[in-house]
């Protein structure tokens, strides 16, 4: 039963970490497109 | 769109929680293996959405390729054609087909090929093309580290190993280091040729896609025999929890790409407006 939590959790652990790490750059775009002086 | 988002995403993980409780609650308990089985729910579905993805990879790739040229975009049309007619004749012409093939399958396989070919084709831009080719390979990696996880997390109480170099899960691991090369090209080069570069390394990667897809079928190995199609079978029940579960992922899978294109377009957005403002006004960028 040990390795059906795990497997379950890893799954969500990788799939939480890309969309943090997508929420990241997100942020950093953010930044970068109000920093430009027109804007878009 | 973007007010349906909300909407999409609550939608979605309410799927993925029906399709988490149907795995746990629902499913039957195999008789041998017991509830580690269950680990399947999570693996086979993810391994599809990979797959799924790879092959959207490698037609963006290809139409990223072809399309510049009047020549190359009639012959990718040509080819996505014939592939459709070759299916359909052939699954219903060979009897019986190799590997116990069910004829309806090969050919809705068929006609699927052409119809993401010519669904990409009129949807996508040559820009278009490029940016789905980054986020289909950079969401199926996600998806195929899951497969690689969860493999020998099921391997270890049920083989008593965690993992062996045998064809299925060599060249899973092969294919996985494919993508990972080709988003690390991606990132890492600086050249104006590199969504070419990239997309001529997409179209021989994707070759590895039939070798772990078929390797189980043409080579003897450790790994399970197909539970569908291929002459394999499995419980009403299960299946109906393991395609509840491939439809959840998908879902889920189609969300995150969507946000993935929405955030490479404002990326790109953004680069060629600050190269636009460097050119007309260098002291803007200070």
């Amino acid at each position: 039963m040990n390795y059906l939590y795990a497997a379950y959790a890893a799954a969500w652990m990788i799939h939480g970490s890309y969309l943090g790490l997508m929420w990241k750059r997100y942020r950093e775009v953010k930044r970068e497109r109000d920093a430009l002086s027109g804007g878009l | 769109m973007r007010r349906a988002f909300p909407i999409l995403a609550v939608a979605t993980l309410a799927f993925l929680g029906y399709a988490f409780y149907a795995a746990w609650f629902v499913a039957p308990t195999e008789q041998t293996m017991g509830n580690v089985q269950r680990i399947f729910y999570y693996h086979v579905p993810s391994a599809w959405t990979a797959f799924l993805l790879f092959f959207l990879n490698f037609v963006a790739s290809v139409q990223y390729l072809l399309r510049p040229s009047e020549v190359g975009d009639k012959i990718g049309k040509a080819v996505a054609l014939g592939i459709a007619a070759l299916t359909c004749v052939g699954a219903f012409l060979i009897k019986p087909l190799p590997y116990e093939l069910e004829p309806g399958a090969v050919a809705t396989t068929g006609i699927m090929i052409a119809g993401i070919y010519f669904l990409v084709r009129g949807f996508f831009s040559e820009r278009g093309t490029d940016i789905l080719a980054l986020v289909s390979a950079e969401v199926g990696v996600v998806f195929c580290t899951v497969v690689l996880v969860t493999g020998p997390l099921w391997a270890r109480p049920v083989w008593g190993i965690w993992w062996t170099w045998d064809v299925r899960l060599t060249s899973t691991l092969v294919l996985w280091l494919i993508y990972v090369s080709y988003l690390m090209l991606r990132k890492l080069s600086t050249s104006g040729e590199t969504p070419k570069l990239a997309a001529a390394l997409a179209v021989f990667g994707a070759l590895d896609m039939p070798l772990v897809y078929f390797s189980i079928w043409f080579f003897r190995t450790q790994h399970p025999q197909p539970v569908i199609g291929g002459g394999g079978s499995i419980d009403p029940r299960m299946l109906r929890v393991l395609l509840i579960n491939w439809l959840a992922f998908l879902c889920f899978a189609s969300l995150v790409c969507w946000l993935r294109f929405q955030l490479e377009t404002m990326k790109r957005d953004v680069e060629e407006t600050q190269a636009l403002e460097a050119l007309l006004e260098p002291g803007a960028l200070r």
